[in-house]
């Protein structure tokens, strides 16, 4: 058959070189290979001899010790009993969270900006260069030091709280919120409306196909929706509304109950994401100016408006560009709050490669996990970011 | 920033072979390397002529005088608490003499060594006079800013939990930014050595409207570190100190020490080596101690200079007075 002579020779993927030439290059990369091999191996054996000599503790049986120290914010339980490992969930947790809202709000920030530094208004987009230039030339740990101490100045002491109708307060020790405690039969009712969600989206779902089809959404809809507020709202009122807050009282020195956001987060937040931002605003227009202008121009002549040339012609272009740099910039992000330990946020440089290491002794293991965790954040990170790259991808055909 | 010292303390723990014994190395060398704090007033600074100045290290260069002849011959390495441990383990300084609390877990299993206690320290709170606190046992429920890197954060956690008061920690890398946020009203109580106190409570900007608590919440013995199993020069620091003790206990300063040298009484002369060698079992010259004293003077003296009330400090020697003034500080017998 013509297609057998057609398709390539197949070739196996482990075949051994053929050649003088081929022969050489793989006798020397598997000497080079072999060079490195026998270095780490001398590294990792002159490491254990070393410590052994000078009698360190080694080993990684100190994550189940009881740590016996505080943490100012835990979003998991942390009793008294508490060991280093748990230590280390808590910081892990808190770098996280922190990295998390960090992104979220730098990217929103970074696309205003981006957007607004291309603006044909002279004003706007010289307030956008203005901040990108600003924020991207000051060291960050600056930028932390000024927001922390930008955010605890002007707030009042505990006595003299900004009040938010009796329920949240605001003053130099953080943001105190109530906090939902859940009554039994609550679980119930959040199935009720998980289930009430779910029908809704498969109501929409057929309305838009529907209208797809016929042109017209189906009017009986909306009837419907109304219905589906109505058996969490029986639900609720069978189990007695199972939600009750808990509000925080001014009890001595501070706040007590309910929950609180610490300053430092604050901060943290604030300066990581305006940081984060000035970034990401640059890789928003680098990837909006990459759109030719010749699409657009040829958008504006099939009479598309300029809402829908964004749409459809320049976002889904630019995403292409933006993405990848889009998905180091969180990972520049990440490696960047680690300088939390700098204003007291109690992130895993602090706790666990601060506080941790100083009582264990243990600077190996410690740094160990720590480098660990952060690479396996970012790698995370980096993989949800190529999973979306994928989508956006040009389809070639 | 520590991940690059975690790097170089496997980098050091990679390169370096068997230690010589620390003493010879120091000789050969002709300096003696000490680990202090970077910036603790009193004990450890650069003053404005760009010296380093302060308790600890007068203590460094003591030892220098009683190894070396001269006190000047001494290599300072400024190192905070973390970086501490691993420079003296990996060769970086021969002995730290910094702040570091002497406990059972920084005394096994770390490949160090405390030679004994030098000053004794206890935490104590600072609070703003106009909170109207008398007592740690009021601060029920309140924010305390403290600097990790010690036996702190331990400590008022002990102390708080045996008591069932509630707290809110604040914990800060650095004593400075701990005393700031401080000064800033971001916790109602500061937390530290009292020692630390009174110095790091100097750069307060108005000193007078704060106060030290009564109670000292633990006990910190604190003195200097060397490598394990390097029981010569473990020995020489240690009688290094001591001699500047008896000293202070038998009278010998640094005005007098040249007078004392034609001393009768036996002890005086076996410590500055009249007639008897005493430094040569330690491998020193017979007169280490006799250089010690006159270069840098003896414990009371180094005292008052960097710590005494005549001092910014003010602090009074307290528990720091010798046995028989009924402090805790003891040399054994020079015999």
């Amino acid at each position: 058959m013509s297609t057998d002579v057609l398709s390539p020779p197949h070739r196996a993927r482990f075949a051994l070189p053929h050649g003088s030439l081929a022969w050489r290059a793989f006798v020397i990369q598997a000497i080079v290979l072999a060079l490195i091999a026998a270095f780490l191996a001398w590294v990792a054996a002159n490491v254990v001899s070393n410590i052994a000599r000078l009698n360190i503790n080694t080993g990684f049986s100190f994550l189940a010790r009881p740590a016996g120290f505080e943490i100012a914010q835990k979003l998991i339980s942390f009793g008294e009993a508490a060991t280093y490992f748990d230590v280390f969930l808590v910081a892990l947790i808190n770098t996280v969270v922190l990295t998390v809202i960090a992104i979220v709000f730098a990217t929103l920030l970074g696309f205003v900006i981006g957007l607004a530094r291309l603006s044909t208004n002279q004003l706007v987009a010289g307030v956008a260069a203005t901040y990108v230039e600003v924020i991207r030339n000051i060291p960050l740990l600056l930028q932390l030091f000024y927001w922390y101490f930008a955010v605890l100045r002007p707030l009042p002491g505990p006595r003299q709280s900004l009040d938010f109708f009796g329920i949240a307060f605001l003053n130099k020790r953080g943001l105190f919120l109530p906090y939902p405690i859940f009554e039994p039969g609550f679980c119930a009712l959040l199935t009720t409306i998980a289930v009430m969600v779910l029908v809704g989206i498969v109501l929409a779902w057929m309305n838009n196909r529907h209208r797809m089809r016929s042109g017209t959404g189906l009017h009986s809809v909306r009837a419907i929706a109304l219905f589906l507020l109505a058996p969490p709202l029986l639900v609720a009122w069978l189990t007695g509304f199972p939600l009750s807050w808990d509000v925080p009282a001014l009890a001595g020195f501070n706040f007590a109950g309910g929950m609180t956001v610490i300053p430092e987060f604050v901060a943290m937040a604030i300066a990581l994401s305006l940081y984060g931002a000035a970034y990401i605003a640059e890789i928003v227009r680098s990837g909006i100016r990459a759109v030719s202008v010749g699409q657009i121009d040829a958008a504006r002549a099939l009479g598309l408006r300029s809402g829908a040339i964004n749409r459809f012609i320049v976002i889904p272009q630019a995403l292409r560009v933006i993405l990848p740099p889009l998905g180091t910039q969180y990972i520049v992000l990440l490696k960047n709050s680690s300088l939390a330990a700098a204003i007291a946020y109690p992130d895993l440089m602090l706790v666990f490669a601060g506080t941790v290491l100083n009582q264990t002794g243990q600077p190996l293991e410690v740094m160990l996990i720590t480098m660990a965790s952060y690479a396996l954040i970012g790698l995370a990170i980096g993989a949800a970011i190529n999973l979306l790259n994928r989508r956006v991808q040009l389809v070639e055909r | 920033m520590k991940i690059l010292l975690a790097a170089a303390g496997v980098a050091a723990l990679v390169c370096t072979s068997a230690h010589a014994a620390t003493l010879d190395t120091i000789k050969q060398r002709g300096t003696v390397n000490c680990g202090t704090a970077p910036n603790l007033p009193g004990f450890a600074y650069t003053d404005d002529k760009n010296v380093r100045r302060g308790f600890d290290v007068d203590l460094c260069r003591a030892l220098a005088a009683a190894v070396l002849g001269d006190a000047d011959k001494v290599q300072l390495s400024p190192l905070n608490l973390r970086d501490g441990f691993a420079t003296l383990t990996t060769g970086g300084v021969d002995v730290l003499t910094h702040r570091l609390t002497w406990t059972y877990n920084r005394d096994n299993g770390t490949g160090l060594d405390y030679v004994m206690t030098i000053y004794y320290d206890g935490q104590g709170f600072m609070v703003p006079k106009a909170m109207n606190v008398k007592s740690v046992n009021d601060l029920k429920g309140a924010s305390v800013c403290v600097a990790q890197g010690s036996t702190t954060e331990l400590n008022i956690a002990d102390y708080f939990r045996a008591r069932k008061m509630d707290y809110r920690i604040v914990t800060f890398a650095d004593l400075d930014e701990a005393r700031n946020a401080y000064e800033q009203g971001r916790c109602d109580a500061w937390t530290n050595d009292r020692s630390a106190l009174a110095a790091r409570g100097l750069q307060l900007k108005n000193r007078d409207a704060h106060v030290i608590l009564p109670e000292i919440i633990s006990k910190e013995p604190i003195g200097p570190l060397v490598r394990q199993n390097d029981s010569q020069w473990a020995h020489v620091v240690r009688w290094t100190f001591f001699a500047l003790i008896a000293a202070e206990e038998l009278g010998v300063t640094q005005a007098n020490v040249d007078q004392m040298l034609k001393s009768e009484v036996p002890e005086i002369k076996r410590l500055l080596g009249v007639g008897d060698d005493l430094g040569q079992k330690a491998g020193l010259p017979a007169d280490w101690a006799y250089k010690a004293i006159k270069q840098v003077g003896n414990y009371g003296e180094i005292f008052e200079r960097h710590l005494g009330e005549g001092t910014r400090l003010g602090l009074s020697r307290g528990q720091n007075k010798l046995w028989k003034d009924g402090g805790l500080l003891i040399a054994p017998p020079f015999r």
